[in-house]
């Protein structure tokens, strides 16, 4: 077979796949992080954490229940969005009069509690989670071979960003949205209850990032730690994205994905460090971000 | 940003700008330097040496969240970076400890001049995002430079002799060592939140269009501040590196930016010796509880939760509200 | 108010209790004390302004009708219902409606989203094809961003917006600000219309020549508190004292 640059095609495309599938995490992370903040004003740090739990949360269904992979990517999100709704409610939203810090500072609070039970009980070892039986094996593309399972998580992960996309932008209860992130107390004089829509806006945020952890369970093994290693990353994604705009998450997620992809063929020392390069990038050349407006 | 600091807008506080210090400062400082003349005689000196680090690396977040209003979430970096070019330094040159220090102390110096100077040209809770990501970055360099050691981290780093002459085998003598170190740091820390550059940072904090509207370089005094801090944060790393001979990947991670971030709330952010007590608080309950393993996150998650939520002015900051005076 | 202006008051405001009833009204902006005692009745059917001069009080005292500020005391009480210590959302949903100085204008939504956006709180709202006879220059800027419309726009697309809503009293806060004169002339047509159709409304003005000609009373806010009352077929009477208050 022909070679690029010196590079065989099979092991560019594994790589490439290898980004998109990081890139769709990004994507999905950095779009919760991105809407908690629009109508919250905080910074969820326990994002990372939530996430953990989708795949902890699926992992303890299928171990002490037999529930499949199916319905953990239902129940999952729906667990940990209800214990994010309660969240909000009890903890968070007492915070809404104070400086946005607190609000950073108590999630990180949240996401050590619960990493740190996540960690007493199940060990740092990580779980095995099996691929469902449904998308064992794969296709022979011919220039690569595609396990179904990473072509799963592609499409799922984009119809569900693309889902979020259309009911930010395109539904009623987007426009609430929308218009609540730009003036709360507005849309409050207006007869609609902001407060719940902030309560529910977190509930799904956080829903959104369990649904990326079942996603990933089958990928990575199931571990305390799997969530505060991405979401500094997805923190390093949101400054380069500036969370102004859900397309540009979405975009800037599955972008940078592919960049750290690339980074691994031409550059593997350095692809860990490649986000992080591209940050410094950007706040140098557009400090609020390519997708963020100027405050 | 503006974090309630009310004992600094006491209506009692003395303005001494000019470098007098009110009288409960002395106080304080005092009884702190006799406590700490005493304690090695009956506290073990290893552990009140990792009390007065950690209170110096607190300290240095203070200076720059406290006073300047700019919440670094990547303080690991610095105390990690000093920590590895330290350890490197005193092993592999096999330099005299207080160059090793000095040139850890250096290395943070430059790390946050590149990282402060992109950092401020964001605010608020993308700063913080900010840090952290760079200070991750800077894990993963711990990583994967061949100097680091990687998962081993640079062991059985020689504490050697202070300037050729004084060996520093004995942890008694090391004590006063750190002593020296922490208390000078600390003193650095007390002149410049009282210094005319002092003020200007309070200024910002409190209303920084005010402060570019009165014709203040707002960035310059930001990034100052944070170069400063970086680098008394690296102070504290060094000397940690000789205290423990050890640098390892526990000293750049996320992990240590926040308990930095959890002694200065939990001691009283923007007050001068919170971080101090924070420090302490913090560090004898590790020791204390370091049996019970991930439990101490889970402690440390909740102490974060409960200050946020229901003690905000942190110990020292309370204390300070009940006598009316700045502490 | 005074005793001269309660005296001066028709009987008729005596007899049938009034849509809108403000006694007593007091707010804060965080530790500032901003309103100190405010006195309004407003009459179903009538336009009614508050003048008075900047920082006066007169926003604020929207503000406090439509419970958005947090810190108030007295009593608001609309079709025969205390608001006082109700949400905004629940005084929106009593059938009060607020249009603010700045408009209020989500860039993040279409002229059309704009529009669409303030939920039906009671039958009896304008439809969509009658704003549009009201505003014609709506109807062709639909799809596009709310804030790419001109000052006069958005005016009109923040007033149309909450006629839908079936709100039947209306808290215009300085609709003419800023805008050309046709644009004015047209906003106070629009008024006039909404009147026939039997919205109440609420006016803050800082243009007294079109308050004169929309309003059938005025009440005069100084440091806070209502200090007058004075009828718009008055106005060539007490033209100097209304000078005196306003410091024209």
């Amino acid at each position: 077979m022909f070679e690029l640059i010196g590079i065989p095609p099979q092991a560019l495309f594994g790589q490439l796949l290898l980004g998109v599938i990081n890139g769709a995490f990004y994507a999905m992370l950095s779009l919760g992080l991105a809407i908690i903040f629009g109508l919250l004003n905080i910074i969820n740090f326990a994002h990372g954490a939530q996430y953990m739990l989708g795949a902890l949360v699926s992992w303890m269904l299928l171990d002490y229940l037999g529930g499949s992979y199916w319905w953990a990517l239902l129940l999952a999100p729906v667990t940990v969005g209800v214990s994010g709704v309660i969240l909000e409610r009890v903890l968070i939203s007492r915070l809404y009069h104070l400086d946005h810090l607190y609000g950073l500072l108590l999630t990180f609070g949240l996401a050590l509690i619960i990493q740190g039970l996540a960690r007493n009980y199940y060990g740092i070892s990580g779980l095995p989670y099996a691929i469902p039986p449904e998308l064992s094996g794969g296709q022979n593309l011919g220039f690569m071979f595609l396990p179904n399972y990473r072509g799963w998580v592609v499409i799922a992960s984009l119809v569900v960003c693309l889902a979020t996309w259309f009911v930010i932008e395109k539904t009623r209860f987007g426009a609430y949205l929308r218009a609540a992130t730009e003036n709360p107390t507005l849309v409050g004089a207006f007869g609609i209850n902001v407060p719940r829509m902030i309560t529910l806006t977190y509930g799904f945020g956080v829903a959104l990032a369990a649904f990326a952890g079942v996603l990933a369970a089958p990928i990575y093994s199931v571990n305390p730690n799997m969530g505060a290693d991405i979401i500094i990353v997805v923190f390093a994604v949101v400054v380069i994205g500036g969370m102004g705009s859900i397309l540009g998450s979405i975009v800037t997620g599955f972008g940078l994905g592919i960049v750290e992809g690339l980074a691994r063929v031409f550059y593997p020392e350095g692809s860990a460090m490649m986000i992080f390069v591209i940050m410094a990038i950007v706040l140098l050349v557009k400090p609020t971000g390519l997708f963020g407006r100027t405050a | 940003m503006t974090i309630a600091v009310e004992a600094t807008n006491d209506p009692l506080s003395v303005n001494h700008a000019s470098g007098t210090m009110p009288v409960t400062h002395r106080v304080v400082f005092l009884l702190l330097i006799l406590l700490s003349l005493i304690a090695p005689f009956f506290v073990y000196p290893v552990f009140l040496m990792k009390v007065m680090c950690f209170a110096l690396f607190a300290c240095s977040l203070n200076l720059l969240l406290g006073f300047g209003g700019l919440m670094s979430f990547g303080h690991a970096a610095y105390f990690g970076g000093a920590a590895y070019v330290a350890a490197h330094v005193a092993k592999v040159w096999e330099t005299t400890p207080e160059v090793a220090i000095l040139l850890g102390t250096l290395s943070s110096t430059v790390l946050g001049l590149a990282i402060g100077s992109l950092a401020i040209r964001r605010q608020g809770i993308y700063f913080a995002m900010v840090t952290l990501a760079f200070a991750q970055m800077v894990f993963f360099g711990a990583l994967q430079f061949p100097f680091t050691g990687g998962e081993d981290g640079i062991q059985n780093v020689p504490r050697g002799d202070l300037f050729g002459l004084f060996s520093l085998r004995s942890d008694f003598s090391l004590y006063f060592v750190v002593l020296v170190i922490s208390f000078g740091g600390f003193l650095a820390i007390y002149r410049i939140i009282h210094s005319p550059f002092g003020l200007v940072l309070k200024a910002i904090r409190e209303n920084e269009v005010r402060a570019v509207s009165l014709g203040y370089q707002v960035n310059h005094y930001k990034l100052i501040v944070f170069v400063l801090s970086a680098t008394l944060a690296g102070l504290a790393g060094a000397t940690k590196t000789i205290v423990f001979q050890l640098a390892s990947l526990t000293d750049v991670h996320w992990s240590m930016s926040g308990e930095a971030v959890l002694m200065t709330l939990i001691g009283g952010m923007g007050t001068v010796f919170g971080p101090v007590v924070g420090a302490a608080v913090i560090v004898t309950m590790q020791d204390y509880l370091a049996s019970l393993g991930a439990w101490v996150t889970v402690i440390q998650g909740c102490i974060f939760v409960i200050s946020v939520l229901l003690f905000r002015e942190g110990i020292v900051g309370l204390i300070a509200k009940v006598l009316r005076r700045p502490l | 108010m005074s005793e001269e202006a309660l005296a001066t008051a028709p009987k008729s405001a005596e007899t049938s209790a009034p849509l809108l009833a403000v006694r007593g009204l007091e707010a804060w902006y965080g530790e500032s004390h901003v309103l100190h005692g405010i006195d309004i009745d407003v009459r179903r059917g009538e336009v009614v302004t508050l003048l008075g001069r900047n920082g006066a009080g007169k926003t604020t005292t929207l503000k406090s009708i439509m419970g958005i500020l947090p810190k108030r005391k007295g009593s608001v009480v609309f079709e025969g219902k205390e608001l006082m210590h109700l949400p905004a959302r629940w005084i929106a949903r009593a059938g009060i409606a607020f249009c603010p100085e700045e408009r209020g204008i989500f860039s993040s939504l279409s002229v059309q989203e704009n529009l669409m956006l303030p939920p039906k709180v009671k039958p009896g709202g304008l439809s969509v094809e009658h704003i549009f006879t009201l505003f014609p220059n709506l109807k062709e800027r639909l799809s596009s961003q709310g804030t790419k419309l001109s000052g006069g726009e958005q005016q009109m697309l923040a007033i149309g917006r909450i006629l839908r809503t079936g709100a039947n009293l209306l808290l215009l806060d300085e609709p003419t600000e800023g805008l050309a004169p046709v644009i004015v002339q047209q906003i106070g047509r629009t008024i006039a219309q909404l009147k026939q159709q039997g919205f109440t409304i609420v006016l803050v003005e800082q243009n007294f020549h079109f308050a004169s000609s929309v309003a059938d009373r005025h009440y005069i806010v100084e440091q806070g508190e209502t200090v007058d009352m004075i009828e718009n077929s008055d106005l060539e009477r007490n033209i100097g004292k209304l000078h005196a208050y306003l410091g024209v």
